[in-house]
């Protein structure tokens, strides 16, 4: 199968399973967004996804994807890091064209992975999984599994964790600034313009995508001060 | 205006390939600004001669930048500091007066060292034999002007055959990886309507090769692109992964 | 003295090959997997050889030196490859390309050989492009053309400033294919060290094998085969500093020339008139800068002698010399072809002007090649576009940029016409012994046309070689493989590891390298551009004192069982010195000026080269007599019959 056994074929899965997760982050993100305007809207949603079976194939296919997106990944790196030889270079210099991050993937993907964890204990463990399993370990004062906004509010009213959702976000930047214009390029829909098209276009999708997450995070937390 | 720098020489020695290698530095003194890098080479081995000691081996031939034989991993850059120039092209004017410059082997693992800064780079004949060529027999062919090629594409073809072979790619590549060596043939013979007709083949023959060989696999980090003495683009890879996708969806 | 059958073909000269393809004798396929062929070198020759012996159907080994097939000298050719399309209409024919390089190889060449040459230079393109190479081409989509020296049409095929490099990646693909295809075994880093000869049933003794050494682990190996082709390039590294690669040498050539293999016009070698200038005693080696700048730089040197000196000091500017003050002496001495004169007639005229004091450079030995008027002409782009990577190769090596200031240039040994005695079979004076590409005699006579190398060596190894070999071959169907375990091969063998002995115990303290720059010293001052009887007899006196000096204090550091590099070099220098001699002896001979020799003593009043037909319309074929002694001279006559033979002129 040479999506297992082609070196092409495993960086297509890579590509193909990152776009849909960047596919993933910008709705996400776009529902975020509600919340700047109003939290029940943003509970509606909330709602609306819950536990239903629309939501549950969603979460399902998510993680799949990740761990299909983290498992190639580590194997991916396994045979390069063999493929690089036993010895290494005593001095090595990046050349200027090569970006800072796509030498980084790997340490980038595993920050990201690690704030994802979090993520989810502070979030989906106390909204879909509660709703799954029928659950009540709910925050005190969150009413309900589908009080998303309670959430936000709670926890980016503690500084520690605007401080980790800063740093997960801005790895998720440099993880994406290369992500975005690779996959083109892997699935081969790049050349020498497009190339340099993609890099731009990349920088300021994963921007606006980055500053929507983040907009939200700073916006409970100066709320909070207030 | 031409002046003598001295400097330090940390050079990586190595007597074979299962052997441990170490750096050993030397002083070089006095060397004119216009003696290329490898004459400068050839300073240090006269003096290690003269010295009863064995010269360090380094393979070199046409000294003027197309035979692909010089490699070197000087100061953390293949082909040394300049872009778009090899080994044998490399000046020591580009060199200050008393820095340590640091010369290595390309390390990968497809280019196990033979001795001292010479690898074996036999894996890209490998990958030629897989399929780079076109299928043809001495002979028989149409006129040559049978086939009319626009001038781009016969220019992009040539872009990339303008390819030496001669491993920066890979000694470049953090994932030891040969794409851009592989890309290059694959695209210029795909871009020619003469190499059309087995081109969705020879990706798949030339790609299996190199992985087999235990390249690595590309992340598209670019570096050898920045670090290919001719210049050869990742546009390449992108034709490669293209047309290789191609082949295997139509399998 | 022996008669020597060069064994041309019967018949008009344009049918000559024709009816030779008609009548020789062939193998059949299923014999052709039973004949083995050794293949040593890997270049245009080597490559499109064993490549088409591979896809024909024999066992093929082929050789080289270095790490890969790809990376033989025939690579670093820039300019472009001959061949008589008329793609362009103007003019062009078989015939005339015959008759160009007959006269630009100043009627020392076979007529027989050179129509041949010329009628498959068609076939070449064709196959070259199948094997797609990356030709220039019009906008239109056909294949564009460039002219070049000592032509009056457009008749060079290009691939920007790397012709060279793309023919051989096509001719190494194509051995590539019959590698994976089973025929072609590659033996790469081995040195090919002895020749093997062995004995038929009628006593006449054929060439069966090579000795050779692995130069990764040292070992000294056998091989047999029923034929041997050599396509080992030329020996210009004789010279020391010229534009051939670290590692071309002549040793291939020499080990078949003492084995009874003549050897044939050594002294006519080929100096570029457009290299780099050397600069300084540490130089390794001599860049050359593509014959096609030709087509748009103008050379010159200064008219008055107190600019010369100025500019030696370094302290005028040449962009300060007004046009008046300069002279563009190719153009003042041949009005017709102007800077495109053949190489010989440039180089000599660049040494002419810098004897007398009008070099340039702080040496004094160089003349200008500049852009400005056809930067003026075609603007800086245009320029750019055709000569961009010369330009910044340029800039990179001399650190002066010439778009803004001339370049300067001077004459270095680049290509050797002289080689190895083959006759129209490209088959030695011994038997199973081939020799193809630079490393042979024929074509080129005593000067060869630019673009011409290449096709010579493509036309030899694609289209003459895999026809000829086979009338030999098809005596040789009953004889089975051979053996290595032979006693031919043990004496060869041992001969090879005592040389070797005998040089790691010399223990001196001189590097190979050093006593190299003295052969080259010798040789480019008494055997260089200029010769007199009186300096190629102290060349003769001079080449032996090195020789004892090699044996004397040469210092080979390690030892022989393993890599060592200095062996390697050590070994070649060896027979550099006896090429040198060679060169010598048959300089000496020569008594006229001809192409690439020229004796002052045999010029014009003009200072043009002045042949001696009467006398010297031959091939010298050198005969070896054994070590130490004068080897016997053999001569084949050329006979002209469809040319005129005249005296080369570019004037008018």
């Amino acid at each position: 199968m040479w999506l297992i056994d082609s070196s092409i074929g495993r960086k297509v899965v890579m590509s193909v399973t990152g776009a849909a997760l960047i596919l993933f982050l910008t709705f996400h993100m776009t529902m975020n967004c509600v919340a700047l305007i109003s939290g029940d809207a943003y509970n509606v949603i909330c709602e609306f996804l819950g536990a239903n079976w629309y939501a549950q194939v969603g979460t399902y296919g998510l993680a799949i994807l990740m761990a299909l997106h983290f498992v190639y990944a580590f194997i991916l790196t396994i045979q390069n890091r063999r493929a690089r030889g036993s010895e290494r270079y005593a001095v090595t210099e990046r050349p200027k064209s090569v970006e800072w991050a796509s030498q980084n993937m790997l340490v980038l993907g595993i920050i990201v992975l690690v704030c994802l964890l979090l993520h989810l204990a502070n979030f989906w463990s106390k909204m879909q999984l509660q709703e799954l399993i029928h659950g009540t370990n709910f925050v005190p004062g969150q009413n309900g599994p589908t009080d998303g906004a309670f959430l936000i509010k709670y926890t980016f009213s503690q500084w520690y964790y605007v401080i980790i959702y800063t740093i997960w976000l801005a790895a998720l930047w440099f993880h994406l600034s290369h992500g975005f214009w690779s996959m083109f390029q892997t699935v081969g829909w790049s050349g020498t313009k497009w190339q340099r098209r993609w890099q731009v276009i990349g920088i300021i999708y994963v921007t606006l995508l980055v500053l929507g997450f983040l907009s939200v995070v700073y916006l409970y937390f100066f709320k909070s001060l207030c | 205006m031409e002046k003598n720098i001295s400097f330090k020489l940390k050079v990586w020695r190595q007597r074979g390939p299962k052997e441990k290698g170490q750096f050993k530095v030397y002083e070089m003194k006095e060397i004119p600004t216009d003696t290329s890098f490898l004459e400068m080479l050839d300073i240090l081995n006269e003096q290690l001669i003269n010295a009863g000691e064995e010269p360090v081996v380094f393979d070199h031939d046409c000294r003027e930048g197309i035979c692909g034989m010089c490699s070197l991993y000087i100061n953390g850059h293949p082909h040394g500091p300049a872009t778009g120039a090899t080994t044998c092209q490399l000046y020591m004017r580009r060199f200050k007066d008393g820095e340590t410059i640091t010369v290595e082997p390309w390390r990968s693992a497809g280019f196990p060292v033979i001795r001292d800064l010479m690898v074996d780079r036999r894996a890209y004949d490998k990958i030629m034999q897989a399929g780079g060529y076109v299928s043809i027999n001495t002979g028989g062919v149409p006129d040559a002007n049978a086939i009319p090629i626009s001038k781009e594409k016969a220019d992009l073809a040539m872009d990339a055959a303008s390819c030496i072979g001669c491993g920066a790619c890979v000694a470049a590549c953090k994932n030891g990886s040969a794409m851009l060596f592989v890309s290059a043939k694959v695209s210029q013979l795909a871009l020619l309507p003469q190499g059309q007709v087995e081109a969705a083949r020879r990706a798949k023959a030339m790609l299996s090769k190199m992985d087999e060989l235990g390249f690595g696999n590309c992340t598209n980090t670019r570096a050898c692109e920045a670090e290919c003495p001719k210049c050869i683009s990742i546009s390449n890879i992108a034709r490669l992964n293209r047309e290789f996708i191609a082949a295997k969806l139509s399998d | 003295m022996a008669t020597i059958d060069s064994k041309i073909p019967e018949g008009p000269l344009a049918e000559k090959w024709s009816n030779y393809k008609a009548h020789q004798k062939l193998v059949n396929p299923a014999n052709k997997r039973k004949l083995d062929i050794i293949v040593v070198g890997s270049g245009l020759a080597g490559a499109s050889a064993a490549a088409t012996l591979g896809d024909l159907g024999f066992k093929v080994k082929c050789f080289c030196i270095q790490d890969s097939p790809r990376r033989a000298h025939s690579i670093a050719a820039q300019g472009g490859i001959n061949a008589a399309k008329n793609y362009q209409n103007d003019g062009d024919s078989v015939y005339r390309l015959f008759y160009d390089t007959i006269k630009g190889g100043d009627y020392r060449s076979r007529e027989a050989n050179v129509y041949r040459l010329a009628e498959v230079s068609n076939n070449i393109i064709d196959q070259c492009v199948a094997q797609g190479v990356p030709f220039a081409r019009e906008y239109g989509g056909t294949l564009a053309n460039r002219s070049f020296g000592g032509a009056q049409v457009s008749r060079t095929f290009y691939a920007r400033g790397q012709t060279g490099q793309q023919l051989l990646l096509g001719a190494y693909s194509a051995l590539s294919y019959q590698v994976h295809q089973g025929n072609v075994e590659l033996f790469t880093r081995c040195e090919m060290l002895d020749l093997v000869m062995i004995k038929d049933d009628e006593g006449k003794e054929r060439a069966r094998g090579i000795i050779y050494r692995d130069l990764v682990t040292g070992e000294i190996k056998r091989c047999s085969a029923h034929a041997v082709v050599i396509g080992t390039g030329g020996y210009g590294n004789a010279y020391f500093l010229s534009t051939n690669a670290m590692g071309s040498n002549g040793s291939a050539a020499m080990q078949c020339y003492r084995k009874g293999a003549w050897f044939a016009n050594p002294a006519f070698a080929q100096i570029h008139p457009t290299c780099i200038p050397v600069h300084g005693d540490k130089q390794s080696k001599l860049t050359l800068m593509s014959e096609s700048l030709r087509n748009d730089g103008r050379i010159w040197v200064p008219k008055k002698l107190e600019d010369a000196k100025k500019l030696q000091k370094g302290e005028l500017n040449p962009n300060d010399i007004p046009d008046e003050d300069r002279d563009f002496y190719l153009e003042r001495r041949y009005p017709a072809f102007g800077n495109l004169v053949p190489r010989d007639v440039a180089s000599r005229a660049a040494k002419e002007r810098c004897d007398k004091g009008y070099g340039v450079n702080n040496t004094g030995l160089a003349v200008f090649l500049d852009f400005k008027y056809a930067i003026q002409r075609l603007g800086k782009q245009a320029v750019a576009d055709k000569y961009g990577n010369l330009f910044d190769m340029y800039e990179e090596i001399t650190d002066v940029n010439p778009y803004e200031n001339p370049m300067m240039i001077f004459p270095a040994i680049h290509y050797t016409m002289g080689g190895i005695w083959v006759d129209y079979e490209l088959q030695t004076s011994i038997p199973g012994l081939f020799a193809i590409g630079e490393c042979n005699f024929s074509d080129h006579g005593a000067n060869r046309l630019g673009a011409s190398a290449l096709m010579q060596g493509l036309a030899d190894g694609y289209f003459v070689l895999p026809y000829t070999i086979q009338n030999y071959l098809a005596d040789q169907i009953q004889v089975p493989r051979f053996s290595t375990d032979l006693p031919e091969f043990d004496a060869a063998e041992k001969a090879v590891k005592e040389k070797i002995a005998k040089i790691m115990s010399i223990g001196g303290k001189r590097s190979v390298d050093s006593i190299h720059k003295e052969l080259g010293h010798i040789m480019w001052e008494y055997v260089g551009m200029g010769r007199t009887e009186e300096s190629l007899k102290t060349a003769l006196k001079k080449l032996d004192e090195v020789e004892k000096t090699f044996w004397s204090d040469l210092r080979v550091p390690g030892d022989a069982q393993t890599l060592n590099v200095e062996l390697e070099k050590a070994l070649r220098l060896l027979d550099f010195i006896e090429i040198g001699k060679l060169m010598a002896y048959d300089g000496l001979n020569r008594e006229e000026s001809c192409g690439g020799h020229f004796r002052e003593e045999h010029q014009t009043p003009e200072g043009e080269a002045l042949r001696h037909d009467d006398k010297f319309s031959y091939v010298a074929c050198w005969n070896y007599q054994g070590e130490g002694k004068a080897p016997e001279l053999l001569k084949e006559p050329l006979n002209y019959e469809y040319i005129k033979v005249q005296t080369r002129n570019y004037k008018n």
